[in-house]
């Protein structure tokens, strides 16, 4: 038989539909509808994982998101998946799965060595070793650690899958498909409200699919059925499966992620998103999420075989699996009785209850009695026999009369009765409360708009469930503004009694006992004892996070959700304080992990931060132009022909403006549009020149400043009209001072009429420049009447150019002849092309940002970013000139602190190399004793430089402390490359008056 | 994610606005009255409360009005959405 | 192999020389550094839930000194060497692992800013390089360095002595060597008010009643404005929700810390094998230790962009701290206008890296009630006379 533990029938897999799958290389053969824990466990593969860190062989504790063992390497190469739950994957056809955390296999580990260092790896292990002697730690301890680090492995490449996200506004949103979410859905529904029920199983029913519970006198399945038609016949209803609510936020805003292609294959479905991220504004939530079922503590409760009570219960009824063959129960609790029963009913057979209680609930007392099932009373495991898998447990009386008695079996079942999922609430803002009836925290007072119903919220009776999700659906859609709140009527189901939960944290170590009983797991991926939580407690870690961080308990990939309650308990017990007093840790989000492309989305790629590009983008491209990013932008930086190198290019460039005529795409320069009869006096007060006093047709250059008095912007506005001005700034400026403008009007100065738009994206702009500039302008066009008088320098002019209707400044970065021409952007690349057709006759080059900045750092110009760091005054520029004194400005007042008047500020110079050859680096920083031993004190640092082919030699513009008063002053900048020297000279070494610019 | 009431535009996303920080601080009308102190409280001070705050919005990525809003600190509630040059709920106007 | 408890849980005497309100790294830094440094053993430290629980245990453990400014690189390289010496000073292994820290520079803005850190780093004693593309990628070999990526990678400065520390162990190694030289750390003590007689600082009001002191030093990171105000004073502080998470651990693939400050982007590799990852910070004041998802969204694009390998990995876990942002994202460390009142306070996203040398120098700071030197520059006055210390710019946002 190729799968020894399928049952011979049941189970909601199609047991015609075989699948082939792989584990640790070994092929096996399971069902659709199968997880892979529940083919694996068909198959009788017992050993899944080794633990994190004594490497001990570990099995399927569970069934479902709270699993902390069972945990997997899916699939190979660039799709590959670390760390997935077994009871979370759907088996499918090929599926490749292996162990993480061992090798070669989970069954052989050679890392299991580690269990023999056990007793070096007790809580707090890290911080009480490995200091000394001489960095011993760096240099061998941790490299050691880091070997053990870990448990799945990385994909090899790229994502060939893709993600998305989708976003949802909806009155109602129920977290949980079981009864009580259904229920709650279904109320909801039938109001009209916009519901989403997301659950994250692959079908609906929840706790309902792993029992045999009747509703309304028929199987549970087929009430689930009937509700989930019901919901699919609402046309406001959206039912997600797959679905994890994983993520409670501010305002009832929800993350839920919907895996949607990873059952169709490894790389699912083209063009389909592997997972969805969905965001979900909810106006209420009913969080029906359930409740976790806690493992006991006894030596060698992790040893495979040993599993939850449900889970075995869910294995049978809803895969068909047994988990064992013969099975010991230990409880503490009454639903480990009705799971006996089920397991019994399944083919398991059952040879005990041990029941840390004395009484229980009579009616199951007499039904297990009637099976043969022997039932220990106030009893307890005293630990589980057997290395690589269960063989036999050991039972004692909690009052330690009587002899031990050992049973030998492949199966233990524990049942320490069942923690409320509250993670949802809990992130929410809500705080838990503990409920000693419950043994468990259960949600406390409603923070969001939200609540609970069922087992989620400590209701563990299906009848409750039901009632209580049917009147939690109603209320929250009334509360939304639907229907009347009125719970319909819950279909019969049988009586039932509570759980009738008798907390018993750690199993005690009987009398005498010689200490060496083994290890009792608490959390079991963290690899956490009994013994760790009693060590951090008595080493002062009394606050639950202390002892979290300590031992690491819950900060595995289950992040605790088997073990937390019982961790706290044990603090608590160690402590004699009550657990209430304790509480829990912060449930953090998200409630199951999140793939890192899900949270992207889209936002990846070539989709990722969208690039910009100017209306003549392309023509660059098929140029060769060399691209630098600018903000979003994308700037030609140079254009080399041939195999010109950068230096090369660009020395040509600069030549071709300096002596003939370059063209440059300034498409990217910010435009905005300023319009209203108060905005001129608003430019007063953003720029530190004036404005209002500027002629029409002409323009101006500004500095703008914050309003601590360091330089923020620059850039020339024009005036268009009387109430009507054209701003530009700087290329990465461009929407924070468009920001800028409209907060000062709207939170300052809401009483002047003065309106802005970004108009960017409206204009191309081509800049001639040039000695052939103006020929080559009046060449395009040849009606504007071009003289010096005519068309003065800071002047605009409106002409048709190229047979295009535009704008043209006549203003310049270059200390060239200059015309920025503006046209309609749809208009940009014809009149680019126009522009370079008419200009080959003058021997016109195109050139890119580095040739600008080369040329205007020649004129002393500054560029915001190069010259200005945020800490730079217009003073500290020199730029004194531009600085009104008649009027008030945004920054004005803070030119007068202290600090900022004080003469040895930085102030921006020139810098030429002694060496005429040399270039400076960028960023280079300047001293006077270069060779003294580190602190050196710096005196500045290098702003711009370049090889100039107009001087001949290298130049720089510098911030040097007091660097006005230095000129002719020596300065060095120390290199790993040797020293620099540097005379300090005033910025400007081309053409100081000005002449070329006013021609 | 906050919810907040564009007052033009209705409840939206946080993520359509942008926080201008503490509301309510009027710019000097003469700044050359105010000694360098003065200007730093201006400037720089600020009153970052525990609980209850007013503050400044602008629905960026909407109609780009500025606002006020009152919310919580800690709880994130927000309690008010009021137009600017408008005093806080409850404090005269 | 078990140790004693690593500290007493007193009850707060009715009276101590110096009270340090914030057990966290910081304060309990100061505590055991006016102990250790100027012989002041009766000092309490206050904390009002459980000590290194604030942004000490919130935090991505990044350490470097590869600040720009003279002022700023002085105190954290300073703080870096204490951290060099730490483990064997505290006897506690704080797991200090020097592993580099690279930041990106992906425009020719990026590389100049850098390369100018990189020269000022230098002629101040810090260790820095500048790696070319190539050089990154073999330092980091996971990472994307495709001229053609959206951010390609221009090269990058390396910090080879940076690295990143296991943040609760700091704040427990301080307290259990504070709690050694006599300094009572009181948990569960939550400051409720400052008393002052007249001009100077009488003692704190707090939950477990009043305690007198001749000296208080408030260190309470993302509550200093909170505290400050109980004295009437206004601090140029932002209190803001900065997030951070972690991967399901996974083998070994990231052996440096990468930071990018233009993507917001700062991960590190945990010796469990997690991806410790901080995201931006939130835009908005908060108190609440929890901020937006769509913060975290907004950053893995570029994560993934940077580190292509990554999309398939998981979060597993997020939450927030709450950041004390300065206008100029550099710290206040001083005197306040109250006589025998101190703070050390608003080190925004980068605190962590500093514990050390701010305890050190903090406590020089209230032992002798001058700033010590290195913490002279770092007054409150820096934002009458103008005198900040920008490191917006070449720090940037990501520590």
């Amino acid at each position: 038989m190729s799968q020894p533990f399928r049952g011979a029938s049941g189970g909601r897999i199609e047991r015609a539909r075989q699948l082939s799958f792989t584990f640790d290389g070994r092929r096996y053969q399971g069902h659709a509808g199968d997880t892979l824990a529940s083919a694996l466990m068909a198959n009788g593969v017992r050993i899944i994982a080794r633990s994190q860190k004594y490497h001990r062989p570990r099995g399927i504790l569970s069934a479902g998101a709270e699993e902390p063992n069972a945990v997997v390497q899916l699939g190979t190469g660039a799709g590959a998946e670390p760390n997935v739950r077994a009871t979370e994957i759907e088996l499918r056809d090929g599926l490749v799965a292996g162990s993480v955390n061992a090798w070669p296999s989970a069954a052989y580990d050679v890392g299991a060595v580690a269990g023999l260092l056990s007793p070096l790896l007790v809580a707090g292990f890290y911080y009480k070793t490995f200091m000394a002697p001489g960095g011993f730690w760096q240099s061998v301890y941790e490299p050691l650690i880091r070997r053990m680090a870990g448990l799945g492995r990385a994909p090899s490449g790229p994502d060939p899958d893709i993600y998305d996200h989708m976003h949802a506004h909806v009155d109602v949103l129920v977290a949980g498909g079981g009864p009580a979410g259904l229920a709650a859905a279904g109320a909801a529904a039938r109001t009209g409200a916009r519901v989403m029920l997301a659950d994250e199983q692959t079908e609906l029913g929840g706790s309902l699919l792993g029992g045999p519970r009747l509703i309304a006198g028929q199987p549970a399945p087929d009430w689930v059925a009937a509700m989930a038609g019901e919901l699919a016949g609402c046309a406001e209803a959206r039912i997600l499966t797959r679905a994890t609510v994983f993520g409670y936020y501010d305002h009832n805003w929800l993350g839920v992620l919907e895996r949607r292609a990873d059952r169709l294959g490894p790389s699912g479905t083209p063009g389909r998103s592997r997972e969805r991220l969905w965001h979900v504004r909810a106006k209420q939530v009913v969080l029906a999420t359930g409740a976790h079922e806690r493992p006991l503590i006894f030596p060698g409760n992790d040893r495979p075989g040993v599993m939850l009570a449900g889970a075995a219960a869910t294995y049978a009824h809803r895969y068909g699996v047994l988990a064992g063959r013969r099975a010991v129960i230990a409880t503490n609790n009454d639903s480990a009785y009705g799971a006996a029963l089920d397991l019994a009913a399944a083919g398991i057979q059952v040879l005990a209850i041990v029941d840390a209680r004395w009484e229980a609930a009579l009616k199951a007392h007499d039904t297990i009695q009637a099976l043969g099932i022997e039932r220990f009373a106030g009893a307890v495991i005293q630990g589980a026999l057997g290395r690589r898998s269960v063989r036999g447990v050991r039972i004692v009386k909690l009052d330690g009369r009587g002899d031990a008695k050992e049973i030998a079996c492949d199966l233990v079942l524990m049942s320490g009765g069942w923690s409320p999922a509250i993670h949802l609430f809990s992130q929410s803002g809500g705080r838990p409360a503990f409920d000693p009836g419950l043994g468990a925290f259960v949600p406390g007072v409603s923070h969001q708009a939200e609540r609970s119903a069922g087992a989620a919220g400590g209701t563990m009776t299906l009848a409750g469930a039901l009632g209580e999700g049917y009147a939690a659906g109603a209320k929250a859609a009334a509360d939304a503004g639907f229907g009347d709140g009125r719970a319909p009527e819950a279909p019969h189901v049988d009586a039932e009694a509570g759980l009738g939960v008798a907390p018993l944290w750690p199993v005690p170590e009987p009398a005498g006992g010689s200490g060496q009983r083994g290890k009792a797991f608490v959390d079991f991926q963290a690899d956490v004892t009994d013994a760790d939580v009693r060590l951090a407690a008595r080493e002062g870690f009394e606050a639950i996070e202390h002892m979290k961080r300590y031992t690491a308990a819950g900060l595995g990939t289950d992040q605790g959700k088997t073990g937390n309650v019982n961790a706290i308990a044990l603090l608590s017990a160690a402590l004699a304080k009550p657990i209430a007093a304790i509480g829990t840790t912060t449930f953090r989000p998200p409630y199951t992990p999140v793939a890192y492309g899900a949270m992207a989305g889209r936002n990846v790629g070539a989709l990722l931060d969208p690039a910009r590009v100017t209306p003549i983008h392309d023509w660059h491209a098929s140029e060769g132009a060399v691209f630098e990013d600018v903000g979003q932008w994308k700037r030609p930086w140079y254009f080399p022909q041939g195999h010109e190198d950068m230096a090369g290019a660009v020395r040509r460039e600069c030549l071709a403006v300096r002596n003939a005529v370059g063209v440059l795409d300034a498409s990217t320069l910010g435009k905005i549009d300023i319009q209203g009869p108060d905005a001129g006096r608003f430019l007063d007060r953003v720029y530190t020149n004036l404005f209002s006093n500027l002629s029409l047709g002409r323009c101006r250059y500004g500095l703008m400043l914050k309003e601590d008095g360091m330089v923020m912007d620059d850039g020339v506005t024009t005036r268009l009209g009387p109430d009507h001005f054209l701003m530009t700034t700087t290329t990465g400026n461009a929407a924070r001072v468009l920001d800028w403008l409209e907060e000062w009007l709207q939170t300052e100065w809401p009483e002047l009429e003065v309106y802005c738009t970004s108009v960017t994206e409206q204009w191309a702009t081509i800049t001639i420049a040039g000695p052939k500039a103006r020929d080559l302008l009046h060449d395009l066009a040849p009606d504007l009447a071009l003289g010096k008088a005519d068309f003065p320098f800071l002047a605009m002019r409106e002409a048709t150019v190229a047979g295009v209707p535009a704008r043209v400044f006549r203003v310049s970065f270059t200390g060239e002849m200059s015309y920025e021409i503006n046209v309609p952007a749809s208009h940009g690349r014809g009149v680019w092309e126009s522009v370079m057709a008419a200009g080959a006759a003058h021997g016109i080059a195109p050139f890119g940002t580095e040739t600008m900045h080369v040329l205007r750092a020649e004129k002393g110009f500054i560029v915001v970013g190069h010259e200005t760091d945020g800490t730079v005054t217009p003073l500290d520029l020199g730029m004194d000139w531009i600085v009104s004194k008649r009027k008030d400005f945004i920054g004005r007042r803070s030119l007068a602190r202290a600090d900022i008047i004080r003469p040895d500020r930085k102030q921006l110079v020139g810098l030429l190399p002694l060496d005429g050859q040399a270039v400076l680096p960028e960023g280079a920083q300047l001293v006077l004793e270069p060779r003294r031993a580190p602190p050196v004190p710096m005196i500045g640092h290098v702003t711009s430089s370049y090889w100039s082919a107009t001087l001949g030699r290298g130049f720089a513009l510098a911030l040097v402390a007091g660097g006005r008063t230095r000129a002719g002053t020596v300065v060095y900048a120390p290199l790993e490359s040797g020293i620099v020297a540097a005379t300090i000279t005033l910025p400007g070494f081309y053409d100081p008056d000005g002449h070329r610019l006013h021609d | 994610m906050l919810l907040i009431a564009c007052p033009w535009c209705g409840p939206r996303d946080e993520t359509e606005f942008r926080c201008g920080g503490e509301a309510h601080i009027a710019r000097p009308k003469d700044p050359d009255a105010l000694d360098d102190a003065a200007w730093a409280d201006y400037l720089f001070m600020r009153r970052n409360p525990k609980g209850r705050h007013r503050e400044r919005w602008v629905h960026a990525a909407g109609c780009r009005r500025w606002f006020n809003v009152e919310r919580d600190t800690v709880s994130h509630v927000i309690t008010a959405v009021y137009p600017m040059g408008k005093p806080p709920p409850g404090e005269g106007g | 192999m078990t140790w004693p408890r690593l500290w007493r849980d007193p009850e707060p005497k009715p009276a101590y020389d110096a009270v340090i309100v914030g057990g966290g790294g910081h304060g309990l830094a100061t505590a055991y550094y006016l102990a250790k440094e100027h012989g002041i053993t009766n000092v309490a430290v206050l904390e009002k839930g459980w000590l290194g629980g604030g942004n000490t245990a919130r935090n991505t453990t990044v350490i470097r000194s590869n600040y720009l400014w003279d002022e700023s690189a002085a105190i954290y390289e300073f703080s870096l060497k204490l951290w060099e010496g730490l483990s064997r000073d505290l006897n506690f292994n704080v797991m200090l692992s020097q592993r580099g820290v690279l930041n990106l520079a992906h425009n020719l803005h990026d590389r100049r800013e850098a390369i100018r850190r990189v020269h000022a780093n230098r002629l101040n004693g810090i260790d820095a390089e500048w790696l070319d593309p190539t050089a990154v990628r073999a330092f980091c070999p996971i990472l994307n360095i495709d001229a053609g990526a959206r951010y390609p990678v221009l090269g990058a400065t390396l910090q080879r002595r940076g690295g990143v520390a296991r943040h609760d162990a700091v704040a427990w190694g301080y307290a259990r060597a504070a709690d050694a030289r006599g300094v009572d750390l009181i948990q569960n003590c939550a400051v409720t008010g400052l008393r002052r007689n007249g001009g100077r600082i009488a003692g704190v009001e707090t939950s477990r009643g009043f305690i007198k002191a001749g000296k208080v030093g408030i260190v309470a990171a993302g509550h200093n404005s909170v505290l400050a105000a109980m004295a009437g004073i206004r601090l140029p502080i932002e209190s803001h929700p900065l997030q951070a998470l972690v991967s399901e651990p996974i083998k070994p693939v990231l052996d440096c810390v990468v930071m990018s400050n233009a993507v917001h982007v700062y991960v590190s590799q945990s010796d469990k094998g997690e991806l410790v990852m901080g995201a931006g910070i939130d835009g908005f004041n908060s108190y609440a230790q929890r901020g937006s998802f769509p913060v975290i969204e907004a950053q893995m694009g570029a994560v993934i962009a940077l580190f292509p390998i990554f999309s398939r990995l998981r979060m597993m876990r997020s939450w927030g701290g709450i950041v004390d942002v300065c206008p100029d994202a550099s710290p206040i460390i001083g005197k306040l206008p109250v006589d025998g009142l101190y703070l050390n306070g608003g080190w925004g996203t980068g605190g962590f890296k500093a514990t050390p040398g701010s305890g050190f120098v903090f406590a020089h700071t209230i032992a002798n009630d001058a700033p010590h030197p290195l913490a002279a520059p770092f007054s409150l006055e820096r934002f009458t006379t103008g005198a900040l210390i920008d490191e917006h710019g070449a720090a940037a946002v990501a520590h």
